[in-house]
Protein backbone atom coordinates (compact mmCIF):
# COMPACT_ATOMS: atom_id res chain seq x y z
CA UNK A 1 0.00 0.00 0.00
CA UNK A 2 0.55 3.78 -0.42
CA UNK A 3 0.59 6.72 0.90
CA UNK A 4 0.34 9.69 -1.36
CA UNK A 5 1.51 13.54 -0.50
CA UNK A 6 0.26 16.04 -2.43
CA UNK A 7 2.92 18.66 -3.77
CA UNK A 8 1.70 22.16 -4.31
CA UNK A 9 3.76 24.41 -7.06
CA UNK A 10 2.66 27.02 -8.73
CA UNK A 11 4.24 26.54 -12.38
CA UNK A 12 7.22 24.83 -11.64
CA UNK A 13 7.80 26.90 -8.78
CA UNK A 14 7.77 24.63 -5.40
CA UNK A 15 5.54 25.77 -2.29
CA UNK A 16 7.78 25.40 0.81
CA UNK A 17 4.57 23.97 2.11
CA UNK A 18 5.23 20.89 0.35
CA UNK A 19 8.73 20.25 1.85
CA UNK A 20 6.62 20.51 4.86
CA UNK A 21 4.05 18.00 3.12
CA UNK A 22 7.32 15.25 1.97
CA UNK A 23 8.73 15.63 6.29
CA UNK A 24 5.23 14.43 7.93
CA UNK A 25 4.22 11.83 5.02
CA UNK A 26 8.19 10.36 5.46
CA UNK A 27 7.28 9.03 9.11
CA UNK A 28 3.75 8.98 8.35
CA UNK A 29 4.77 6.62 5.42
CA UNK A 30 6.80 4.47 7.96
CA UNK A 31 4.26 4.33 10.77
CA UNK A 32 2.65 2.49 8.43
CA UNK A 33 5.07 0.56 6.67
CA UNK A 34 3.63 1.22 3.49
CA UNK A 35 5.89 3.10 0.53
CA UNK A 36 6.28 7.02 0.36
CA UNK A 37 4.23 8.77 -2.72
CA UNK A 38 4.52 12.00 -4.61
CA UNK A 39 2.48 13.66 -6.99
CA UNK A 40 2.80 16.98 -9.05
CA UNK A 41 -0.07 18.23 -10.97
CA UNK A 42 0.11 20.64 -13.58
CA UNK A 43 2.31 22.09 -16.24
CA UNK A 44 6.29 22.98 -15.16
CA UNK A 45 6.12 20.54 -12.46
CA UNK A 46 8.84 17.95 -14.34
CA UNK A 47 11.85 19.39 -12.88
CA UNK A 48 10.73 18.74 -9.94
CA UNK A 49 10.85 15.54 -9.62
CA UNK A 50 14.55 15.47 -8.65
CA UNK A 51 13.49 17.51 -5.59
CA UNK A 52 10.51 14.84 -4.42
CA UNK A 53 13.39 12.03 -4.72
CA UNK A 54 15.53 13.88 -2.36
CA UNK A 55 12.70 14.66 -0.13
CA UNK A 56 12.06 10.74 0.16
CA UNK A 57 9.49 9.85 -2.46
CA UNK A 58 9.85 6.64 -3.77
CA UNK A 59 7.54 7.20 -6.62
CA UNK A 60 6.88 10.51 -8.46
CA UNK A 61 3.80 10.66 -10.26
CA UNK A 62 3.13 13.36 -12.68
CA UNK A 63 0.07 14.12 -14.09
CA UNK A 64 -0.72 15.98 -17.28
CA UNK A 65 -3.58 16.98 -19.16
CA UNK A 66 -4.69 19.90 -21.31
CA UNK A 67 -6.85 21.76 -18.89
CA UNK A 68 -3.80 21.42 -15.79
CA UNK A 69 -1.85 24.39 -16.46
CA UNK A 70 -2.97 26.30 -13.49
CA UNK A 71 -4.21 25.45 -10.03
CA UNK A 72 -8.47 24.53 -9.87
CA UNK A 73 -9.09 23.12 -7.03
CA UNK A 74 -11.86 20.49 -8.81
CA UNK A 75 -8.89 19.83 -11.63
CA UNK A 76 -6.66 18.79 -8.95
CA UNK A 77 -9.15 16.60 -6.72
CA UNK A 78 -10.47 14.96 -9.29
CA UNK A 79 -6.79 13.67 -10.62
CA UNK A 80 -6.06 13.64 -7.03
CA UNK A 81 -9.02 11.12 -6.44
CA UNK A 82 -8.09 8.69 -10.06
CA UNK A 83 -4.75 8.51 -8.89
CA UNK A 84 -5.31 7.26 -5.30
CA UNK A 85 -7.78 4.81 -7.33
CA UNK A 86 -5.02 3.52 -9.38
CA UNK A 87 -2.78 3.29 -7.35
CA UNK A 88 -4.75 2.00 -4.39
CA UNK A 89 -2.92 4.49 -1.70
CA UNK A 90 -4.22 3.85 1.56
CA UNK A 91 -4.02 7.51 2.19
CA UNK A 92 -3.69 10.91 0.78
CA UNK A 93 -1.72 13.69 2.54
CA UNK A 94 -1.03 17.55 2.11
CA UNK A 95 -0.08 20.23 3.93
CA UNK A 96 -2.84 22.28 4.97
CA UNK A 97 -2.95 25.70 3.19
CA UNK A 98 -5.33 27.29 1.37
CA UNK A 99 -4.95 25.39 -1.45
CA UNK A 100 -4.15 21.96 0.22
CA UNK A 101 -6.99 22.14 2.80
CA UNK A 102 -9.44 23.46 -0.71
CA UNK A 103 -8.22 19.88 -2.28
CA UNK A 104 -8.65 17.61 0.03
CA UNK A 105 -11.64 19.22 0.96
CA UNK A 106 -12.62 18.64 -2.56
CA UNK A 107 -11.47 15.01 -2.42
CA UNK A 108 -13.27 13.85 0.55
CA UNK A 109 -16.39 15.58 -1.21
CA UNK A 110 -15.78 13.36 -3.97
CA UNK A 111 -14.90 10.14 -2.58
CA UNK A 112 -17.52 11.12 0.72
CA UNK A 113 -15.19 10.02 3.11
CA UNK A 114 -14.02 11.88 6.19
CA UNK A 115 -11.01 14.43 5.94
CA UNK A 116 -9.51 15.30 8.97
CA UNK A 117 -8.15 18.87 8.85
CA UNK A 118 -4.66 20.83 10.54
CA UNK A 119 -3.57 17.57 12.26
CA UNK A 120 0.07 18.27 14.49
CA UNK A 121 0.46 14.76 15.08
CA UNK A 122 -0.75 11.32 13.50
CA UNK A 123 -0.98 8.10 14.58
CA UNK A 124 -1.35 5.43 12.17
CA UNK A 125 -0.07 2.43 13.61
CA UNK A 126 -3.17 0.72 13.34
CA UNK A 127 -4.50 -0.23 10.08
CA UNK A 128 -8.29 0.27 10.97
CA UNK A 129 -8.18 3.59 13.02
CA UNK A 130 -5.98 6.17 12.95
CA UNK A 131 -5.81 8.64 16.17
CA UNK A 132 -5.14 12.32 15.63
CA UNK A 133 -4.88 15.57 17.60
CA UNK A 134 -6.00 18.47 15.60
CA UNK A 135 -5.69 22.49 15.55
CA UNK A 136 -8.90 24.25 16.22
CA UNK A 137 -9.64 27.71 16.82
CA UNK A 138 -6.93 28.78 14.69
CA UNK A 139 -4.01 26.82 16.95
CA UNK A 140 -5.64 28.18 20.21
CA UNK A 141 -6.67 24.99 20.73
CA UNK A 142 -6.10 20.86 20.24
CA UNK A 143 -8.95 18.53 19.18
CA UNK A 144 -7.92 14.49 19.61
CA UNK A 145 -10.00 12.78 17.04
CA UNK A 146 -9.97 8.93 15.56
CA UNK A 147 -11.13 8.26 12.35
CA UNK A 148 -12.39 5.02 10.20
CA UNK A 149 -12.01 4.88 6.87
CA UNK A 150 -10.71 2.66 4.17
CA UNK A 151 -8.68 5.91 2.44
CA UNK A 152 -7.74 8.36 5.16
CA UNK A 153 -7.48 11.60 4.17
CA UNK A 154 -5.77 14.13 6.23
CA UNK A 155 -3.54 17.45 5.91
CA UNK A 156 -0.90 18.77 8.19
CA UNK A 157 -1.02 22.28 10.03
CA UNK A 158 0.47 24.77 8.06
CA UNK A 159 3.48 25.29 10.19
CA UNK A 160 2.92 22.17 12.27
CA UNK A 161 6.32 20.62 11.48
CA UNK A 162 9.65 21.86 10.86
CA UNK A 163 10.54 20.86 7.26
CA UNK A 164 13.60 18.82 7.08
CA UNK A 165 15.76 16.67 4.51
CA UNK A 166 15.60 13.12 3.75
CA UNK A 167 17.88 10.69 5.86
CA UNK A 168 18.27 8.78 2.54
CA UNK A 169 16.10 10.31 -1.18
CA UNK A 170 13.90 8.07 -1.97
CA UNK A 171 13.98 6.08 -5.74
CA UNK A 172 12.16 8.67 -7.13
CA UNK A 173 10.92 6.32 -9.95
CA UNK A 174 8.84 8.88 -12.02
CA UNK A 175 5.05 7.42 -13.34
CA UNK A 176 3.26 10.11 -15.84
CA UNK A 177 -0.44 9.74 -15.29
CA UNK A 178 -2.75 11.56 -17.71
CA UNK A 179 -6.53 11.35 -15.49
CA UNK A 180 -9.79 11.75 -17.31
CA UNK A 181 -10.66 15.50 -17.56
CA UNK A 182 -13.64 16.92 -18.65
CA UNK A 183 -14.79 20.89 -19.23
CA UNK A 184 -16.79 20.39 -15.61
CA UNK A 185 -13.41 19.84 -13.69
CA UNK A 186 -12.44 23.34 -15.95
CA UNK A 187 -14.83 26.15 -14.77
CA UNK A 188 -13.01 27.10 -11.45
CA UNK A 189 -9.75 26.77 -12.94
CA UNK A 190 -7.49 30.27 -12.62
CA UNK A 191 -8.91 32.74 -14.93
CA UNK A 192 -6.42 35.88 -14.04
CA UNK A 193 -3.98 36.77 -11.63
CA UNK A 194 -3.59 40.35 -10.00
CA UNK A 195 -0.44 41.28 -8.05
CA UNK A 196 -0.90 44.27 -5.47
CA UNK A 197 2.12 44.60 -3.57
CA UNK A 198 5.81 43.41 -4.12
CA UNK A 199 8.53 43.16 -1.51
CA UNK A 200 8.34 42.65 2.34
CA UNK A 201 4.09 41.68 3.17
CA UNK A 202 3.18 41.61 6.91
CA UNK A 203 3.86 38.18 7.23
CA UNK A 204 7.59 38.04 5.73
CA UNK A 205 8.38 41.32 7.68
CA UNK A 206 11.16 41.24 10.03
CA UNK A 207 9.84 44.21 11.89
CA UNK A 208 5.91 44.86 12.51
CA UNK A 209 5.00 47.30 14.51
CA UNK A 210 1.29 46.91 15.46
CA UNK A 211 -1.54 49.14 16.79
CA UNK A 212 -4.79 48.07 18.76
CA UNK A 213 -8.15 49.82 20.35
CA UNK A 214 -5.56 51.65 22.54
CA UNK A 215 -4.64 53.90 19.55
CA UNK A 216 -7.72 55.74 19.26
CA UNK A 217 -8.09 56.71 15.65
CA UNK A 218 -7.29 55.75 12.16
CA UNK A 219 -4.90 59.25 12.39
CA UNK A 220 -3.27 57.60 15.39
CA UNK A 221 -1.35 55.39 13.49
CA UNK A 222 0.17 57.82 11.89
CA UNK A 223 2.86 57.31 15.19
CA UNK A 224 3.33 53.72 14.62
CA UNK A 225 4.09 54.28 10.96
CA UNK A 226 6.23 56.40 11.19
CA UNK A 227 8.27 54.07 13.55
CA UNK A 228 7.67 50.77 11.23
CA UNK A 229 9.69 53.00 8.42
CA UNK A 230 12.30 53.82 10.28
CA UNK A 231 12.93 50.18 11.05
CA UNK A 232 12.11 48.84 7.51
CA UNK A 233 8.89 47.22 8.84
CA UNK A 234 5.04 46.74 8.17
CA UNK A 235 2.01 47.91 10.40
CA UNK A 236 0.05 45.32 11.98
CA UNK A 237 -3.08 45.81 13.72
CA UNK A 238 -6.62 44.27 16.38
CA UNK A 239 -9.73 43.06 14.69
CA UNK A 240 -11.31 46.03 17.22
CA UNK A 241 -9.34 48.22 14.67
CA UNK A 242 -10.08 47.23 11.31
CA UNK A 243 -13.79 46.75 12.67
CA UNK A 244 -13.40 50.40 13.30
CA UNK A 245 -12.58 50.84 9.94
CA UNK A 246 -9.20 52.50 10.93
CA UNK A 247 -6.82 50.26 8.95
CA UNK A 248 -7.39 48.38 6.23
CA UNK A 249 -8.61 43.69 6.91
CA UNK A 250 -5.17 43.43 5.09
CA UNK A 251 -3.05 44.92 8.13
CA UNK A 252 -4.95 42.48 10.87
CA UNK A 253 -2.74 40.35 13.04
CA UNK A 254 -4.73 36.99 14.37
CA UNK A 255 -6.99 34.13 13.53
CA UNK A 256 -9.13 35.60 10.80
CA UNK A 257 -6.19 38.17 9.47
CA UNK A 258 -2.24 37.08 8.94
CA UNK A 259 0.42 35.02 10.68
CA UNK A 260 3.67 36.69 11.33
CA UNK A 261 6.57 35.88 12.09
CA UNK A 262 9.09 38.49 12.89
CA UNK A 263 12.19 39.23 14.57
CA UNK A 264 10.22 41.48 17.03
CA UNK A 265 6.47 42.09 17.31
CA UNK A 266 6.11 45.63 18.94
CA UNK A 267 2.27 45.26 19.95
CA UNK A 268 0.85 48.26 21.20
CA UNK A 269 -2.23 49.28 22.81
CA UNK A 270 -3.53 45.53 21.95
CA UNK A 271 -5.07 43.31 24.83
CA UNK A 272 -3.87 39.78 23.35
CA UNK A 273 -6.99 38.37 23.13
CA UNK A 274 -6.26 34.79 22.39
CA UNK A 275 -7.77 35.17 18.35
CA UNK A 276 -4.92 38.13 18.64
CA UNK A 277 -2.05 35.56 20.34
CA UNK A 278 -2.15 32.83 17.46
CA UNK A 279 -1.13 35.40 15.08
CA UNK A 280 1.92 36.66 16.73
CA UNK A 281 2.82 33.38 18.54
CA UNK A 282 5.47 32.69 16.14
CA UNK A 283 6.80 36.05 16.47
CA UNK A 284 10.89 35.47 17.71
CA UNK A 285 10.26 38.42 20.50
CA UNK A 286 7.49 40.80 21.29
CA UNK A 287 7.27 43.79 23.00
CA UNK A 288 3.93 44.64 24.96
CA UNK A 289 3.27 48.54 25.28
CA UNK A 290 0.47 48.89 27.27
CA UNK A 291 -1.03 51.01 30.08
CA UNK A 292 -2.41 48.18 31.44
CA UNK A 293 0.05 45.87 33.69
CA UNK A 294 -2.50 42.66 33.52
CA UNK A 295 -3.88 43.10 30.07
CA UNK A 296 -2.61 38.99 28.55
CA UNK A 297 -0.17 40.60 25.83
CA UNK A 298 2.08 41.94 28.47
CA UNK A 299 1.89 38.75 30.50
CA UNK A 300 3.05 36.83 27.35
CA UNK A 301 5.27 39.30 26.00
CA UNK A 302 9.17 39.28 26.39
CA UNK A 303 9.50 42.66 26.96
CA UNK A 304 7.15 45.23 28.03
CA UNK A 305 6.49 48.83 28.93
CA UNK A 306 3.53 50.25 31.11
CA UNK A 307 2.41 53.13 29.76
CA UNK A 308 0.60 55.49 27.06
CA UNK A 309 1.28 54.59 23.48
CA UNK A 310 1.15 57.85 22.14
CA UNK A 311 3.80 59.14 24.47
CA UNK A 312 6.06 56.13 24.62
CA UNK A 313 6.33 55.63 20.23
CA UNK A 314 7.41 58.78 19.57
CA UNK A 315 9.99 58.46 22.01
CA UNK A 316 11.40 55.42 20.47
CA UNK A 317 11.06 56.87 17.05
CA UNK A 318 12.98 60.26 18.93
CA UNK A 319 15.80 58.39 20.11
CA UNK A 320 16.42 56.62 16.63
CA UNK A 321 16.66 59.54 14.77
CA UNK A 322 19.00 60.63 17.51
CA UNK A 323 21.52 58.30 17.54
CA UNK A 324 20.89 57.88 13.87
CA UNK A 325 22.07 61.77 13.65
CA UNK A 326 24.81 61.74 15.88
CA UNK A 327 26.39 58.28 14.14
CA UNK B 1 -30.48 37.58 -7.15
CA UNK B 2 -31.52 34.82 -4.70
CA UNK B 3 -28.44 34.51 -2.26
CA UNK B 4 -28.24 31.87 0.93
CA UNK B 5 -25.57 32.46 3.79
CA UNK B 6 -24.76 29.86 6.41
CA UNK B 7 -23.61 30.32 9.24
CA UNK B 8 -22.14 29.52 12.65
CA UNK B 9 -22.71 30.30 16.19
CA UNK B 10 -19.55 30.35 17.56
CA UNK B 11 -18.21 31.70 21.26
CA UNK B 12 -16.58 34.72 21.86
CA UNK B 13 -13.33 33.89 24.40
CA UNK B 14 -11.70 36.48 25.37
CA UNK B 15 -7.65 35.65 26.77
CA UNK B 16 -8.15 31.84 26.94
CA UNK B 17 -10.39 29.32 25.73
CA UNK B 18 -11.03 26.78 28.89
CA UNK B 19 -12.71 23.70 28.09
CA UNK B 20 -15.48 21.65 30.33
CA UNK B 21 -13.95 19.04 32.24
CA UNK B 22 -15.35 16.58 30.24
CA UNK B 23 -13.07 17.60 27.39
CA UNK B 24 -16.22 17.69 24.72
CA UNK B 25 -16.48 20.93 24.36
CA UNK B 26 -15.56 24.70 25.24
CA UNK B 27 -16.47 26.14 28.84
CA UNK B 28 -19.23 28.96 28.11
CA UNK B 29 -20.24 29.65 31.12
CA UNK B 30 -19.17 33.06 31.23
CA UNK B 31 -18.73 34.04 27.16
CA UNK B 32 -20.72 35.90 24.51
CA UNK B 33 -21.68 34.20 21.51
CA UNK B 34 -20.90 35.51 17.95
CA UNK B 35 -21.01 34.75 14.31
CA UNK B 36 -17.72 33.50 12.99
CA UNK B 37 -16.07 36.18 11.57
CA UNK B 38 -15.89 34.71 7.87
CA UNK B 39 -19.67 34.52 7.75
CA UNK B 40 -20.51 37.52 9.16
CA UNK B 41 -18.46 39.17 6.43
CA UNK B 42 -20.47 36.64 4.00
CA UNK B 43 -23.51 37.90 5.36
CA UNK B 44 -22.47 41.62 4.82
CA UNK B 45 -21.04 40.53 0.85
CA UNK B 46 -24.88 38.83 0.31
CA UNK B 47 -26.88 42.18 1.58
CA UNK B 48 -24.79 44.59 -0.45
CA UNK B 49 -25.22 42.27 -3.76
CA UNK B 50 -29.04 42.36 -3.17
CA UNK B 51 -28.92 46.43 -2.26
CA UNK B 52 -27.29 46.37 -5.65
CA UNK B 53 -29.26 44.10 -7.58
CA UNK B 54 -32.18 43.39 -5.92
CA UNK B 55 -33.29 40.14 -4.55
CA UNK B 56 -33.74 38.33 -0.83
CA UNK B 57 -30.85 36.62 1.22
CA UNK B 58 -31.70 34.00 3.04
CA UNK B 59 -29.53 33.24 6.48
CA UNK B 60 -29.01 29.49 7.23
CA UNK B 61 -28.01 27.92 10.68
CA UNK B 62 -27.53 24.60 11.94
CA UNK B 63 -26.72 24.51 15.70
CA UNK B 64 -28.86 25.18 19.22
CA UNK B 65 -32.38 27.24 19.41
CA UNK B 66 -29.97 30.00 21.24
CA UNK B 67 -28.74 30.10 17.42
CA UNK B 68 -31.37 32.14 16.82
CA UNK B 69 -29.64 34.98 18.04
CA UNK B 70 -27.24 35.01 15.35
CA UNK B 71 -29.83 34.80 12.56
CA UNK B 72 -31.66 37.96 14.23
CA UNK B 73 -28.31 39.80 13.74
CA UNK B 74 -28.21 39.07 10.16
CA UNK B 75 -31.96 40.20 9.97
CA UNK B 76 -31.00 43.53 11.52
CA UNK B 77 -28.69 43.87 9.37
CA UNK B 78 -30.31 43.45 6.25
CA UNK B 79 -31.19 39.63 5.59
CA UNK B 80 -34.70 38.75 4.33
CA UNK B 81 -35.11 35.14 5.41
CA UNK B 82 -34.25 32.79 8.76
CA UNK B 83 -33.48 29.53 8.88
CA UNK B 84 -32.61 27.58 11.88
CA UNK B 85 -32.37 23.28 12.00
CA UNK B 86 -31.99 22.89 15.60
CA UNK B 87 -29.39 20.08 16.78
CA UNK B 88 -30.23 19.97 20.28
CA UNK B 89 -26.42 20.79 20.97
CA UNK B 90 -24.78 18.46 19.50
CA UNK B 91 -21.08 18.89 18.17
CA UNK B 92 -21.85 17.70 14.85
CA UNK B 93 -18.41 16.18 12.22
CA UNK B 94 -18.09 17.88 9.27
CA UNK B 95 -20.31 15.20 7.18
CA UNK B 96 -23.03 15.11 8.85
CA UNK B 97 -23.42 19.26 9.00
CA UNK B 98 -22.77 19.11 5.33
CA UNK B 99 -25.66 16.29 4.91
CA UNK B 100 -27.98 18.48 6.80
CA UNK B 101 -27.21 21.60 4.85
CA UNK B 102 -27.58 20.05 1.47
CA UNK B 103 -30.66 18.51 2.59
CA UNK B 104 -32.46 21.53 3.88
CA UNK B 105 -30.79 23.53 0.68
CA UNK B 106 -32.69 20.97 -1.07
CA UNK B 107 -36.38 21.86 0.31
CA UNK B 108 -35.69 26.00 0.67
CA UNK B 109 -35.11 25.33 -3.52
CA UNK B 110 -38.20 23.27 -3.77
CA UNK B 111 -40.63 25.96 -2.55
CA UNK B 112 -38.88 29.02 -2.96
CA UNK B 113 -36.87 28.41 -6.16
CA UNK B 114 -33.40 28.19 -6.85
CA UNK B 115 -30.09 30.35 -5.07
CA UNK B 116 -27.82 32.31 -7.38
CA UNK B 117 -25.39 32.12 -4.92
CA UNK B 118 -24.61 30.51 -1.81
CA UNK B 119 -21.93 31.44 0.73
CA UNK B 120 -20.15 29.94 3.12
CA UNK B 121 -17.10 31.16 5.57
CA UNK B 122 -14.06 29.49 4.65
CA UNK B 123 -13.51 27.61 7.72
CA UNK B 124 -15.62 27.78 10.61
CA UNK B 125 -13.95 30.00 14.08
CA UNK B 126 -13.73 26.95 16.28
CA UNK B 127 -13.84 23.39 14.80
CA UNK B 128 -12.12 24.63 11.72
CA UNK B 129 -12.96 21.77 9.49
CA UNK B 130 -12.33 23.83 6.33
CA UNK B 131 -14.82 20.98 4.19
CA UNK B 132 -18.51 21.68 4.98
CA UNK B 133 -18.94 24.45 2.42
CA UNK B 134 -16.92 22.51 -0.49
CA UNK B 135 -18.99 19.14 0.12
CA UNK B 136 -22.60 20.73 0.33
CA UNK B 137 -21.40 22.26 -3.25
CA UNK B 138 -20.66 19.12 -4.43
CA UNK B 139 -24.15 17.38 -3.09
CA UNK B 140 -25.45 20.27 -5.07
CA UNK B 141 -23.36 19.80 -8.48
CA UNK B 142 -22.21 23.68 -8.12
CA UNK B 143 -18.65 24.97 -8.56
CA UNK B 144 -16.86 26.49 -5.65
CA UNK B 145 -13.54 28.23 -4.63
CA UNK B 146 -12.86 29.15 -1.12
CA UNK B 147 -10.82 31.88 0.19
CA UNK B 148 -12.54 34.78 -1.37
CA UNK B 149 -12.09 38.31 -0.95
CA UNK B 150 -13.82 39.97 -3.71
CA UNK B 151 -16.85 39.04 -5.87
CA UNK B 152 -18.92 40.48 -8.85
CA UNK B 153 -21.99 38.97 -10.12
CA UNK B 154 -22.42 39.25 -13.68
CA UNK B 155 -25.40 38.12 -15.56
CA UNK B 156 -24.52 34.72 -16.60
CA UNK B 157 -21.39 33.80 -13.90
CA UNK B 158 -18.97 35.49 -11.18
CA UNK B 159 -16.15 36.41 -10.86
CA UNK B 160 -14.54 35.86 -7.56
CA UNK B 161 -11.06 36.81 -6.50
CA UNK B 162 -8.65 34.91 -3.76
CA UNK B 163 -6.38 36.60 -2.16
CA UNK B 164 -2.83 35.21 -2.05
CA UNK B 165 0.34 36.44 -0.41
CA UNK B 166 1.28 39.18 -2.75
CA UNK B 167 -2.29 39.65 -4.70
CA UNK B 168 -5.58 37.78 -6.18
CA UNK B 169 -6.30 34.73 -8.08
CA UNK B 170 -9.54 35.16 -10.27
CA UNK B 171 -11.97 32.54 -10.90
CA UNK B 172 -14.78 33.08 -12.99
CA UNK B 173 -17.85 30.96 -12.30
CA UNK B 174 -20.93 29.67 -14.14
CA UNK B 175 -23.99 30.42 -11.78
CA UNK B 176 -25.58 28.89 -9.48
CA UNK B 177 -22.47 28.79 -7.83
CA UNK B 178 -21.12 28.45 -4.01
CA UNK B 179 -18.24 30.66 -2.72
CA UNK B 180 -16.48 30.46 0.65
CA UNK B 181 -15.83 33.62 2.04
CA UNK B 182 -12.76 35.18 3.95
CA UNK B 183 -12.83 38.18 6.40
CA UNK B 184 -11.32 41.28 5.01
CA UNK B 185 -13.96 41.01 1.61
CA UNK B 186 -16.11 44.37 3.16
CA UNK B 187 -16.09 45.87 6.62
CA UNK B 188 -19.92 44.65 7.91
CA UNK B 189 -21.92 47.28 9.25
CA UNK B 190 -23.55 48.06 12.68
CA UNK B 191 -27.14 47.71 13.21
CA UNK B 192 -29.16 50.56 12.82
CA UNK B 193 -31.95 51.18 15.65
CA UNK B 194 -34.79 50.13 12.96
CA UNK B 195 -32.88 47.40 11.75
CA UNK B 196 -32.98 46.03 15.06
CA UNK B 197 -36.39 46.82 15.68
CA UNK B 198 -37.64 44.93 12.02
CA UNK B 199 -35.56 41.86 13.00
CA UNK B 200 -37.40 41.32 16.20
CA UNK B 201 -40.20 40.63 13.41
CA UNK B 202 -38.76 39.15 11.12
CA UNK B 203 -40.00 35.22 10.69
CA UNK B 204 -37.67 32.53 11.46
CA UNK B 205 -38.00 29.31 10.35
CA UNK B 206 -37.07 25.90 12.52
CA UNK B 207 -36.80 23.03 10.46
CA UNK B 208 -35.63 20.08 12.03
CA UNK B 209 -33.36 17.62 9.72
CA UNK B 210 -30.72 15.12 10.72
CA UNK B 211 -28.31 12.71 8.87
CA UNK B 212 -26.00 10.22 9.77
CA UNK B 213 -22.87 10.58 11.28
CA UNK B 214 -19.60 11.06 9.46
CA UNK B 215 -16.21 8.90 9.79
CA UNK B 216 -14.55 11.16 12.00
CA UNK B 217 -14.75 10.92 15.77
CA UNK B 218 -14.07 13.88 18.28
CA UNK B 219 -12.30 12.51 21.21
CA UNK B 220 -11.67 15.37 23.79
CA UNK B 221 -10.47 19.09 23.04
CA UNK B 222 -7.66 20.04 25.53
CA UNK B 223 -5.14 23.61 25.71
CA UNK B 224 -1.90 23.66 24.12
CA UNK B 225 0.83 23.02 26.89
CA UNK B 226 1.89 26.92 27.39
CA UNK B 227 5.56 28.05 28.16
CA UNK B 228 5.13 30.14 31.23
CA UNK B 229 8.45 33.09 30.41
CA UNK B 230 9.11 35.75 32.70
CA UNK B 231 8.22 39.55 30.60
CA UNK B 232 11.48 41.79 31.00
CA UNK B 233 9.94 44.85 32.11
CA UNK B 234 11.71 48.20 30.36
CA UNK B 235 10.18 51.01 32.07
CA UNK B 236 6.73 52.88 32.82
CA UNK B 237 7.15 55.64 30.63
CA UNK B 238 8.59 57.52 27.58
CA UNK B 239 11.94 57.47 29.91
CA UNK B 240 12.26 53.64 28.12
CA UNK B 241 12.75 54.19 25.19
CA UNK B 242 16.71 54.45 25.54
CA UNK B 243 16.30 50.74 26.61
CA UNK B 244 13.59 50.16 23.75
CA UNK B 245 16.15 51.52 21.00
CA UNK B 246 18.96 49.56 22.79
CA UNK B 247 16.89 46.14 22.28
CA UNK B 248 16.55 46.88 18.87
CA UNK B 249 19.93 47.58 17.87
CA UNK B 250 21.18 44.17 20.00
CA UNK B 251 18.36 41.88 17.60
CA UNK B 252 19.95 43.49 14.80
CA UNK B 253 17.11 45.28 13.31
CA UNK B 254 18.08 49.20 13.35
CA UNK B 255 20.70 49.76 10.56
C1 LIG C 1 -13.71 34.02 16.07
C2 LIG C 1 -12.95 35.25 16.37
C3 LIG C 1 -11.84 35.56 15.58
C4 LIG C 1 -11.10 36.71 15.85
N1 LIG C 1 -9.99 36.97 15.08
C5 LIG C 1 -9.19 38.01 15.42
C6 LIG C 1 -8.00 38.31 14.70
O1 LIG C 1 -7.68 37.70 13.67
N2 LIG C 1 -7.21 39.32 15.13
C7 LIG C 1 -7.53 40.07 16.23
O2 LIG C 1 -6.75 40.99 16.56
N3 LIG C 1 -8.66 39.84 16.90
C8 LIG C 1 -9.50 38.83 16.53
N4 LIG C 1 -10.67 38.64 17.22
C9 LIG C 1 -11.08 39.65 18.22
C10 LIG C 1 -10.44 39.49 19.57
O3 LIG C 1 -11.20 38.60 20.34
C11 LIG C 1 -10.38 40.84 20.31
O4 LIG C 1 -11.68 41.39 20.39
C12 LIG C 1 -9.46 41.88 19.65
O5 LIG C 1 -8.22 41.31 19.33
C13 LIG C 1 -9.27 43.04 20.60
O6 LIG C 1 -8.50 44.04 19.99
P1 LIG C 1 -7.62 45.04 20.88
O7 LIG C 1 -6.65 44.28 21.67
O8 LIG C 1 -7.13 46.09 19.97
O9 LIG C 1 -8.73 45.75 21.78
P2 LIG C 1 -9.00 45.65 23.40
O10 LIG C 1 -9.16 44.24 23.76
O11 LIG C 1 -10.05 46.60 23.63
O12 LIG C 1 -7.63 46.13 23.98
C14 LIG C 1 -7.16 47.44 23.95
C15 LIG C 1 -5.88 47.50 24.77
O13 LIG C 1 -5.30 48.77 24.64
C16 LIG C 1 -4.76 49.19 25.89
N5 LIG C 1 -4.68 50.66 25.84
C17 LIG C 1 -5.71 51.54 25.82
N6 LIG C 1 -5.23 52.80 25.71
C18 LIG C 1 -3.88 52.71 25.65
C19 LIG C 1 -2.83 53.66 25.53
N7 LIG C 1 -3.09 54.97 25.43
N8 LIG C 1 -1.57 53.21 25.50
C20 LIG C 1 -1.29 51.88 25.60
N9 LIG C 1 -2.25 50.95 25.73
C21 LIG C 1 -3.54 51.36 25.74
C22 LIG C 1 -5.74 48.63 26.89
O14 LIG C 1 -5.13 48.50 28.16
C23 LIG C 1 -6.08 47.28 26.26
O15 LIG C 1 -5.18 46.27 26.71
C24 LIG C 1 -11.45 37.53 16.93
C25 LIG C 1 -12.58 37.22 17.69
C26 LIG C 1 -13.33 36.10 17.41
C27 LIG C 1 -14.53 35.79 18.25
Amino acid sequence: MTLLVILEHDRGDLAEASREAMTAGRSLAEQMGDDLHAVLIGEGADHLTDEAAELGAQTVHVVTHDILTDYGPDAWAESVRQLADEIDAAAVLAVGTDRGNEVMAQLAARTDLPFVANCVSVDASDDEGWSMTRLQWGGSLLEDSTIEAERKLVSIGHHAVVASDALAPGAGTVEEFEPELDGSHAVTIIKDRAVLSQGVTLSTAPVVVSGGRGVGSADGFGILEELADLLSGRVGCSRAVTNNGWRPHADQVGQTGTRIAPEIYIATGISGAIQHWVGAMASKRILAINTDPEANMVAKADYAVIGDLHKIVPAVTAEIKRRKGST
Amino acid sequence: MRILVCVKRVPAPGAKINVTTDGQAVETAHLGFTTSPHEECAVEEAVQITERMGGEVTVLTVGPAEAEEQLRYAASVGCHNLVLVPTDGLALDPQRTAAIITETVGGLEADGGGFDLILFGNESADSGGFQVGVRVAHALGRPIVNGIKGIDVEDDHIVARRAVDAGFEVYELPRPAVLGVKEGINLPRYPTMKGRLASKKAEMVSQPIDAENGGQVMVRLHRPAETVKETVMLGDSEEAAPAIVDLLEEIGVLQ
